[in-house]
């Protein structure tokens, strides 16, 4: 414990960095993967070819591809571009499906009826599909922050500072409060995303407060 | 009620339109800077991934702040030929080195082994990127140490003696597999073709050790300068037919970066540090009081005189 | 691309596949990673299965089994597998700890999820009929949650042969080996031939949980109706849709 409160300012230093890491890659995924999953529900060869893809490069070892990708883009190998990339491309592997999942379970009817209503295609998109997809999609970008928070790390492996290298120096040192700060370090990130995500789906989404007593109260003080 | 769901959701797609945008303002400026504005007076510092490595990562890049250069750090890049790729493009401009261990990555067939050959060998083995600066008197070589009950009951002294075990394990970095001064040197110097291999990526550090004392593996590959060697009593195998190479610290640096002002700061270390420096050093580190690297190295440059604060 | 290339002939060249290096071939190290697998996966499913049938039959603790499944979710491998050889030294079972750790999340969320997209209204039907509740469980429940379950099975193994390959980084064995050896060595068609090997192997596997998936599923029941169930209650979270849900067809 000692360990930490002497080492402060490095551990906060290393939090911000993984902070600048993550945000990109679950801010990007999940935009990326509105209009694929979107695609995917519309069309079965779209989806079929999207959820493939989607899981062969979710495969891919993290080491792997942050080692691949500078080969691609022409980037230089420590540049932490190519940890964001990956980190991107993982992000939209995952959320495809929870996009395609989404998109689907809008429900048939309604789709009918706000074609009914003479909706055109953006409208019924921006208007129904999306919202309606929404609180599945939310639990498909918790997810993706997650996994996102814990994967930066891997990172550290090839250089780029996050709170991974309080791994890679811990274990190098022996040092166990060092690797316990790191873990809890990511935890707490991923915690205070999870809360900030949320937060925004209530504002964005205030028709999806769960439960129903809440949901109540919500309307009633949305009239009052 | 439609509209106002609609108006709702605009809301929120500029929001996170403009949330967007701010993101990708702060963080390109803050991931593209250590490439962009690098200016003559910037200098990336960059380590291996093991302990002592980052400790003299640490030394350089404060050594260097006190002239005046801007430093940034990549630590714990991982293998030789990792970074030294990474140098040679000059997305690090210096790193600590050890002479022998880069001479026989850069040439695979060199033979010298002493201090001065080594280093005129080195000379000549550089490629045209970089530049290799004085090296410490400070010296680091591989070592293969094995537990006093193991070498007891096998009656070792020397690495040749190994010949005769029958069934043992060598820890080690992976690429000790392929170094022609690994496995490849244990074959054709020693003529040990019994070895079984266990990559341990921690450059012989706790997690080797453990193996070694826990006799998963029986054999481990430990630089000489770590204090663990000594605290648990382990036997360094003799290595008669110099099969690692001579290993003083020295700067390896990327040449378009190369400066007097450079060189100069970074001799002044290579003056000063020795061998006693660096056990000092890691076992600051590596022992219990597990100090910061960097702190470990401010107070070294300290008491060598090169910080004045 | 020159070094895809490189990577299958690595893989081609017939004599990697018994020794690479003087140490096991690829051959070896498929077994050693389907072995790590197996034996993660036998834990995954002693504990995941009896939790999640628990937590799904009785609908109590579900709020904490999906915290203490994102909590899993964000530990970071690296951290823990450090930590834990650390402690423990190195071998299989501080890599079997990590793998049951990221293993059990899919699993649980796959089993109680799966038995929540039972209809309410067949379980009380059976209930009307006399069933008790173990038969209502594994006669009615079980089978008509079985996509589901064998979604979350899939998911759960996927994430292992994954993880496997992380934990060569310290020290142990399988085919994230050839990659961290490969990228050590400066031989990286090693590296990329050992990626290729993995993605296979992840492939192949996905590819037999598919086959058994469209056999284990009880006729008439619809592979997979998740999507629209979830909707309907008001968007609870369908955890495992977010990693291998069983596509909705046709609608």
């Amino acid at each position: 414990m000692q360990w930490v409160w002497t080492n402060f300012d490095k551990i906060w230093g290393l939090t911000l960095a993984h902070v600048g890491l993550s945000v990109i890659p679950i801010v990007a995924g999940f935009i990326l993967s509105i209009p694929l999953g979107y695609a995917a529900s519309r069309s079965r060869v779209a989806r079929s070819i999207l959820l493939s893809v989607g899981g062969i490069l979710y495969t891919i070892p993290s080491l792997a591809l942050f080692f691949t990708i500078p080969v691609i883009l022409g980037t230089s190998l420590l540049d932490p571009i190519n940890v964001v990339v990956a980190l991107t491309v993982y992000a939209v592997a995952i959320m495809i499906r929870t996009a395609t999942d989404a998109f689907v379970s809008v429900p048939a009817d309604v789709q009918d009826s706000a074609r009914a209503v003479g909706f055109s295609r953006a409208q019924q998109f921006f208007a129904v599909d999306l919202p309606l997809a929404g609180p599945v999609l939310l639990a498909g970008v918790r997810v993706v922050s997650v996994s996102t928070v814990s994967l930066v790390s891997v990172g550290a492996l090839i250089g780029v500072s996050s709170l991974g290298s309080l791994f890679t120096d811990g274990f190098g040192n022996g040092n166990l409060p060092e690797i316990w700060a790191g873990i809890v370090g990511t935890l707490v990130i991923a915690a205070v995303y999870d809360i900030l995500i949320i937060a925004v789906a209530r504002l964005l989404m205030p028709w999806n407060r769960r439960p129903a007593r809440v949901r109540a109260v919500a309307t009633k003080a949305a009239h009052a | 009620m439609f509209a106002r769901k609609k108006s709702l959701i605009l809301t929120g797609v500029l929001a996170t339109a403009t949330a967007v945008a701010l993101v990708g303002c702060s963080s390109s400026s803050s991931l593209s800077g250590n490439d962009s504005s690098k200016s003559a007076g910037t200098i990336t510092v960059g380590s291996a991934n093991f302990s002592e490595n980052v400790v003299l990562a640490d030394i350089y890049g404060q050594a260097l702040a006190a002239k005046g250069f801007t430093v940034k750090y990549k630590l714990n890049i991982g293998a030789r030929a990792v970074y030294i790729p990474a140098l040679e493009a000059g997305d690090i401009d210096v790193i600590p080195e050890y002479s022998g261990s880069i001479l026989s990555y850069l040439d695979k067939t060199a033979a010298a082994t002493s201090g001065a050959d080594v280093a005129s060998a080195l000379t000549k083995a550089l490629p045209s990127t970089l530049v290799a600066y004085k090296p410490a008197s400070a010296a680091d070589s591989d070592s293969l140490n094995v537990t006093p009950a193991f070498a007891q009951a096998n009656n070792l002294t020397s690495i040749g003696d190994l010949k005769n075990v029958s069934k043992w394990i060598l820890a080690a970095n992976p690429e000790f597999q392929t170094r022609p001064d690994g496995i490849p040197g244990l074959k054709s110097v020693y003529g040990l073709d019994n070895i079984n291999f266990q990559a341990i990526s921690d450059g012989g550090g706790p997690a080797t050790l453990k193996a070694l004392l826990d006799n998963t593996v029986q054999v481990a590959d430990i630089y000489s300068t770590t204090p663990s060697i000594v605290d648990n009593k382990l036997v360094t195998l003799t290595d008669p037919k110099n099969l690692f190479a001579s290993q003083e610290v020295i700067p390896l640096v990327y040449k378009k970066s190369a400066s007097s002002k450079l060189e100069s700061a970074l001799n002044a270390v290579s003056a000063k540090l020795t061998t006693k420096d660096l056990l000092k050093l890691n076992s600051e580190v590596q022992g219990d009081s597990k100090t910061d690297p960097a702190v470990a190295a401010k107070a070294w440059l300290k008491s060598a005189g090169l910080l004045s604060k | 691309m020159n070094i895809f290339a490189q990577g299958f002939q690595w893989i081609f060249t017939a004599s990697h596949w018994t020794d690479v290096n003087g140490s096991a071939g690829i051959g070896a190290q498929i077994l050693f990673h389907l072995q790590y697998t197996v034996i993660a996966l036998f834990f995954v499913v002693i504990i995941a299965v009896p939790l999640g049938l628990l937590i799904g039959h009785t609908g109590k603790g579900r709020a904490v089994a999906i915290t203490a499944s994102n909590v899993s979710r964000a530990l970071p491998t690296l951290g823990l597998l450090a930590l834990l050889i650390l402690v423990i030294g190195i071998g299989i079972v501080p890599t079997t700890i990590v793998l049951v750790i990221l293993g059990i999340p899919p699993l649980l969320a796959g089993v109680y999820s799966g038995l929540e997209s039972v209809d309410r209204q067949t379980i009380d039907a059976a209930r009307a009929m006399g069933m008790t509740e173990l038969q209502i469980l594994f006669k009615v429940e079980v089978p008509l949650a079985m996509a589901l379950l064998i979604g979350g099975l899939r998911a759960a193994t996927l994430q292992i042969i994954a993880t496997v390959a992380v934990a060569a980084v310290y020290g142990g064995n399988g085919l994230g080996r050839f990659v961290l050896d490969g990228i050590a060595q400066n031989d990286f068609a090693k590296a990329v031939g050992g990626a290729v090997l993995i993605i296979v192997l992840a492939l192949v596997v996905d590819g037999l949980y598919a086959i058994i998936q469209r056999f284990a599923v009880p006729r008439g029941v619809s592979r997979g109706s998740v999507g629209r169930k979830h909707a309907a209650r008001g968007g609870s979270i369908p955890v495992v849709a977010t990693t291998r849900t069983p596509i909705t067809e046709g609608q």
